[in-house]
């Protein structure tokens, strides 16, 4: 709330362009993602990170350049992209040139192409654009263009480092994947086909099937075909409602196994799983929250409860994006020009705080880092989510997933 | 076979759910014309306060309580604003109960937050009834059967077999002579608002712990409930019950069974195309049931409109 | 009475009613100053990017009221029409031969042609039934085709929709559209073009048997009309120029996605209109203006955006069911009185006190939504440029204060608004015996 530029109402529009006056000394990073709305829960707790990201890490030790502080900006795209494009343009006209977002694939697109145009169009006042959550495989593939980075592993990866954990798994025989029909859902299940056919051929797929996103309001009739297949576990991509609405109804209508998951913690889900998803629900993250990967990252989730009491970080990777960013700026001695820092940006090699190095692959700009696999339990856990008691536990660890991982991703740099 | 039969009862507790909302918007709808925008609003509020009392006096006392508070809510809504408006025409009520379901749902976020509620089944009620073949079905969803069965039957009986519901009916088609026959027709409309939004409160209180209690609770109903009430016929009792359950087994079944366009369309002398990649049809073939499951009411509701304008059990033509 | 004061000529404001031509050319002319100055106003890039959503609403809320407030048709589904001609633009963009061949300002009439052929489809059995059937046909053929927009990649690409470029267009003397600026004033110019075309739409004799069918079908029936033809004409004209806002939606952000056809879209554009006033030509203008400063301005302010936004459309149609044109309206027979000045001083007395007290609790329901969801040891906010500390009392005084002193004044003082405004409404002997004597 308080980084709401609060300007009044004198003249609606003339209050942006005074804005756009208003030259400060901060780098402003543009945060452009739902705060109202259905989706506004994951939008606001990924605000609030990075608001306490750039406090924490950059600026109360002093800033980058010599003092120069960063400032997040929260702009509400209502998860259209009409509204995300329109506030991209305030947002440059506000002087940020670092735009993070993260909510929807199809939001990213539209605004990583919008990106594109910008900058050809516009040399002046170009802008980059770091991709935190938005892990649709073609964002680095043919849609990559130089200035989008993606800090989370895409869905490919993801699934390869599940079907790996799956695969050790000798009792798994039968998997189901369910999905949302949308352009992620359908690439989670493509991947999962397909990687499991590789690592496991002996096992069956015996349900593969989408249904439409956010408007399912009873899983009952899925969760009846997940258990009349006989499936020994579950691989699916939801998030938000959709997630909590599959995995309450297949474990309420009596699945046995445990569930495959991408999004299945933190914004209130992991407190309405509770007990029912003990053991059962996993999770494939980037870090390692129980046990925590370091000392640091310990200090730092103490710091952010003390702000945040109801808060989780359930996005590591905000931080590593602002420490990226953070270092690449320093190195290319500017904030301004943007070339230069993602040219420092490319190529670069990170030590995270929560476990691992990451590394910046130069020829799509997509991160490869370890990937944890966890579960859902009330065991063993320092931080919970919700503050439910329950959390999750990291059983696996698939170091530096897919780093060779093919892309066709032909990047033209300016 | 078993399938089937789990199908059957899943089909049902999504259909009485649906009536248990679709019944208080048919009256209101038939009554007074308005197009009750905000009424799956005041099925959110229904849990959201079933889950703050079930925090302080249990569920029991929230499933008492919340309806109540939802209905008086409902009926103050009534009297100080959709009658006021009511004069302006049908159009200003129906953005009334829009700006109405915006306002709730904003107001939600405001005291409770964006997450998800975690609001339960009771522990009495959280046990498996019986399994077919496998398929538990849940004692509290047999439990929300018998209260919507109930519901069913006392609204029948109030309204064809006692006095206010004589009035009620009356109302429904002729306002006009029933205020002129001395009875306070105001009165009768806000009553009926209350006990409609009542009815969809208390259809919240028992399916947010099913289906979740969240700010969008109400915008993934939408406007199915108003589909309902169209095909059933407007002002339909029995209408609204036959078109919730079957709309609740039609999803049902189209989710449950996964019957492919190409399947249908082979099976009526198409044949399949050569390079399906290549083909501007290409989706079309891949169309598989449980994709279109739910906007197959929709259709349904289209096409009984253009041919049965009345809806199923309507008598008079809007 | 409003009959002999339009019969004096002598008085410039009443000449209007006596069929000048001035009348219908002033408002226009000034409109296309407007359009052509607003640039030089508001420069920045984000601005132009904001008026230039302002104007596409506003051609789509005016061919939205073109059904419901000239045709009395009630549709659920409008987003339908604007998003196919969107679509249908985006994919000529993408044919790269025959775009190179065209010069963009073209490209919103191929939209009004496809948002026209798809009204047409769908006006060929809707329109049958006026009412309630006609809102719920409209309503199962919007979700229909929302989720065909999932469905159907090919067509409607999917989640991510379809997107191309505009640039790659004929120049259109030697302009390529890089630059917000081009883009504003082609939508500038289709924004006059189209809203002239509606006005002159319903001068004719469609628009006007439109009109009869919204009040009276049967007797419309009785003249000779078809009044389902009727409503056909209107339904077909309104798609067109929905269409042609969906056109110029896909040259400013150069993406169609599934948004522009769900019902959400449909249900804003019916609040849009009904905001501005549907009851007058003008009216949608002013509710599309409203509105996208509502969404894009004030949602960069506060999160609960919304929640104003909601506030706004119940006090409207509970106060003013006119809508925001209907409330402008209603001075225009004060100011034919001459009149208008003698209601300065009793708005000001209770409108000013009104609008601060209005800020007060503004301010409290921001200091309230601040103290249960800010971060524990952020205590500081700033509301209308004052920053302070939420978790002390005397914000909350001042603010209390301040909404309960400005409502207090505004409602003491509001019998005497009245008052004034009864008085301004009621001709003095003078005027009128001087319009007789005319």
């Amino acid at each position: 709330m308080k980084k709401f530029t609060k300007l009044g109402a004198v003249s609606a529009l003339s209050l942006i362009v005074g804005a756009s006056a208003a030259f400060a000394e901060n780098i402003k990073i543009g945060f452009i993602d739902p705060l109202s709305g259905p989706f506004a829960s994951t939008g606001t707790n990924g605000l609030h990170q990075y608001e306490f990201a750039v406090d924490y890490m950059v600026n109360d030790k002093g800033g980058v350049l010599d003092g120069k502080n960063f400032e997040v900006i929260g702009f509400d795209n209502k998860t259209s992209p009409k509204e995300s494009l329109i506030q991209l343009q305030v947002a440059i006209d506000q002087g940020v040139r670092y735009i993070v977002q993260g909510n929807s694939s199809g939001v990213a697109a539209a605004i990583t192409e919008a990106i594109d145009k910008h900058n050809r169009r516009n040399p002046d006042s170009r802008v980059l654009f770091l991709n935190y959550a938005a892990v649709d495989p073609s964002l680095t593939n043919e849609k990559c263009n130089f200035w989008h980075f993606r800090f989370d592993a895409n869905a490919d990866i993801k699934m390869d480092a599940l079907t790996d954990v799956i695969a050790r798994d000798e009792g798994i025989k039968k998997v189901y994947i369910i999905g949302q029909d949308y352009s992620f859902g359908k690439s989670v299940a493509e991947a999962a086909v397909e990687m499991l056919g590789e690592k496991r051929p002996d096992i069956e797929v015996v349900g593969n099937e989408l249904h439409p996103i956010g408007k399912v309001k009873d899983f009952t009739p899925y969760s009846r075909k997940v258990i009349s297949s006989g499936a020994d576990a579950v691989i699916t991509g939801n998030w938000g409602a959709d997630m909590l609405g599959i995995g309450k109804s297949v474990i309420e209508n009596g699945f046995e196994g445990p569930i495959y998951t991408y999004y299945a913690a933190g914004s209130g889900m992991t407190a309405a799983f509770g007990e029912s998803g003990k053991g059962r629900i996993r999770l494939i993250a980037q870090g390692s929250i129980n046990p925590i990967a370091s000392e640091e990252a310990r200090d730092l989730y103490n710091a952010f409860l003390e702000k945040y009491p109801e808060g989780n970080i359930d996005q590591s990777r905000i931080f590593n994006s602002i420490g990226m960013l953070a270092r690449a700026i320093e190195e290319a001695g500017t904030a301004d020009d943007v070339v230069a820092v993602a040219s420092k940006l490319e190529g670069m090699e990170y030590e995270t705080m929560w476990g691992g190095t990451m590394y910046m692959r130069p020829q799509d700009h997509q991160v490869i880092q370890d990937m944890y696999v966890g579960v859902h339990t009330d065991e063993d856990v320092e931080f919970d989510f919700d503050s439910s008691g329950f959390g999750i536990v990291t059983e696996s660890v698939v170091e530096m997933a897919s780093k060779d991982i093919a892309t066709t991703c032909e990047m033209k740099r300016p | 076979m078993e399938l089937i039969l789990v199908n059957l009862i899943d089909g049902l507790v999504t259909g009485l759910l649906l009536f248990m909302l679709s019944a208080g918007l048919t009256l209101i709808f038939s009554m007074m014309g308005v197009l009750n925008f905000a009424h799956a609003s005041f099925y959110m509020l229904g849990a959201y306060f079933a889950y703050q009392i079930s925090i302080a006096l249990g569920f029991w006392m929230g499933l008492l309580l919340a309806p109540i508070i939802v209905g008086v809510l409902g009926a103050g809504v009534e009297r100080y604003g959709l009658r006021r408006v009511h004069q302006y025409g049908h159009v200003p009520e129906l953005i009334f109960t829009f700006g109405l379901a915006l306002l709730i749902e904003e107001l939600v976020q405001f005291i409770w937050g964006k997450n998800q509620m975690p609001y339960n089944v009771p522990e009495i009620l959280n046990f498996t009834a019986f399994s077919i073949a496998g398929n538990s079905i849940p004692a509290f969803k047999i439990f929300m059967i018998f209260v919507s069965v109930g519901i069913f039957v006392g609204l029948l009986f109030v309204l064809t077999k006692t006095r206010v519901g004589m009035i009620i009916q009356a109302a429904l088609s002729y306002p006009r002579t029933v205020e002129a026959l001395g009875h306070n027709v105001p009165l009768i409309f806000m009553g009926v608002f209350g006990v409609g939004t009542a009815l969809a409160g208390l259809a919240g209180v028992i399916a947010g712990p099913v289906l979740g209690t969240f700010p969008g609770m109400a915008f993934v109903l939408g406007s199915i409930v108003f589909v309902t009430i169209v095909i059933g016929g407007l002002g339909s009792l029995w209408g609204a019950l036959v078109a919730s359950l079957l709309i609740g087994w039609l999803t049902t079944f189209a989710k449950s069974y996964n019957v492919r366009m190409e399947d249908i369309l082979n099976g009526i002398g198409f044949s399949t195309p050569e390079n399906m990649g290549e083909s501007a049809l290409r989706d079309l073939w891949t169309i598989t049931s449980p994709q279109i499951a739910d906007i197959l009411p929709y259709i349904l509701m289209v096409l009984i409109l253009i041919f049965r304008p009345a809806g199923l059990f309507g008598k008079r033509h809007q | 009475m409003t009959d002999q004061i339009t019969t004096d000529p002598s008085k410039p404001s009443q000449r209007m009613r006596a069929g000048s031509m001035t009348i219908t050319v002033l408002p226009w002319v000034a409109g296309a100053i407007a359009l052509a100055v607003m640039p030089a106003i508001f420069t920045s890039n984000s601005a132009l990017t904001i008026m230039n959503q302002m104007w596409i609403t506003v051609v789509f809320a005016l061919a939205y009221n073109m059904l419901l407030g000239q045709g009395g048709m009630l549709s659920f589904g409008h987003a339908v029409y604007a998003g196919v001609g969107g679509f249908a633009c985006m994919h000529i963009m993408n044919m790269s031969d025959f775009f190179a061949a065209m010069p963009l300002p073209v490209l919103p009439i191929f939209g009004g042609l496809f948002g026209m052929g798809m009204a047409m489809i769908v006006g060929s059995f809707s329109t049958r039934n006026a009412g309630t059937v006609f809102a719920m046909i409209s309503l199962g053929v919007g979700e229909l085709i929302a989720a065909c927009s999932v469905i159907i990649v090919a067509f409607f690409g999917g989640e991510e929709g379809i997107s191309g470029d505009r640039t790659y267009a004929m120049p259109f003397f030697g302009n390529e559209f890089l630059q917000q600026i081009d883009v504003y004033y082609l939508t500038s110019f289709w924004v006059l073009v189209s809203a002239i075309l509606m006005y002159l739409w319903s001068r004719t004799p469609v628009g006007r048997m439109a009109n009869a069918v919204r009040d009276n079908p049967e007797r419309a029936e009785f003249l000779g009309y078809s009044a389902r033809w009727v409503r056909f004409y209107s339904f077909t004209a309104s798609g067109f120029f929905a269409g042609v806002a969906g056109g110029l939606f896909a040259i400013n952000y150069e993406i169609l996605t599934e948004e522009n056809l769900n019902t959400a879209s449909s249900g804003v554009i019916l609040l849009v209109t009904f905001l501005g006033g549907v009851g007058f030509f003008f009216g949608p203008i002013i509710g599309a203006i409203a509105f996208t400063l509502l969404q894009t301005v004030l949602s960069l302010q506060t999160e609960l955006w919304a929640f104003y936004a909601g506030v706004l459309f119940l006090a409207t149609v509970m106060f003013f069911p006119g809508g925001l044109a209907g409330l402008l309206m209603m001075h225009v027979p004060v100011f034919k009185l001459g009149h208008a000045r003698s209601l300065v001083m009793p708005y000001l007395k209770t409108l000013l006190p009104a609008a601060i007290g209005l800020l007060g609790l503004a301010a409290l329901v921001e200091m309230t939504f601040h103290f249960r969801h800010a971060a524990l040891g952020d205590d500081e906010m700033t509301v209308f440029w004052t920053t302070f500390d939420t978790h002390t009392i005397l914000p909350w005084i001042i603010a209390g204060v301040v909404t309960l002193v400005g409502l207090g004044i505004a409602r003491a003082t509001a019998p005497s608004l009245k008052e004034a405004w009864s008085a301004a409404n009621t001709a003095p002997p003078v005027t009128t015996a001087k319009g007789g004597a005319a």
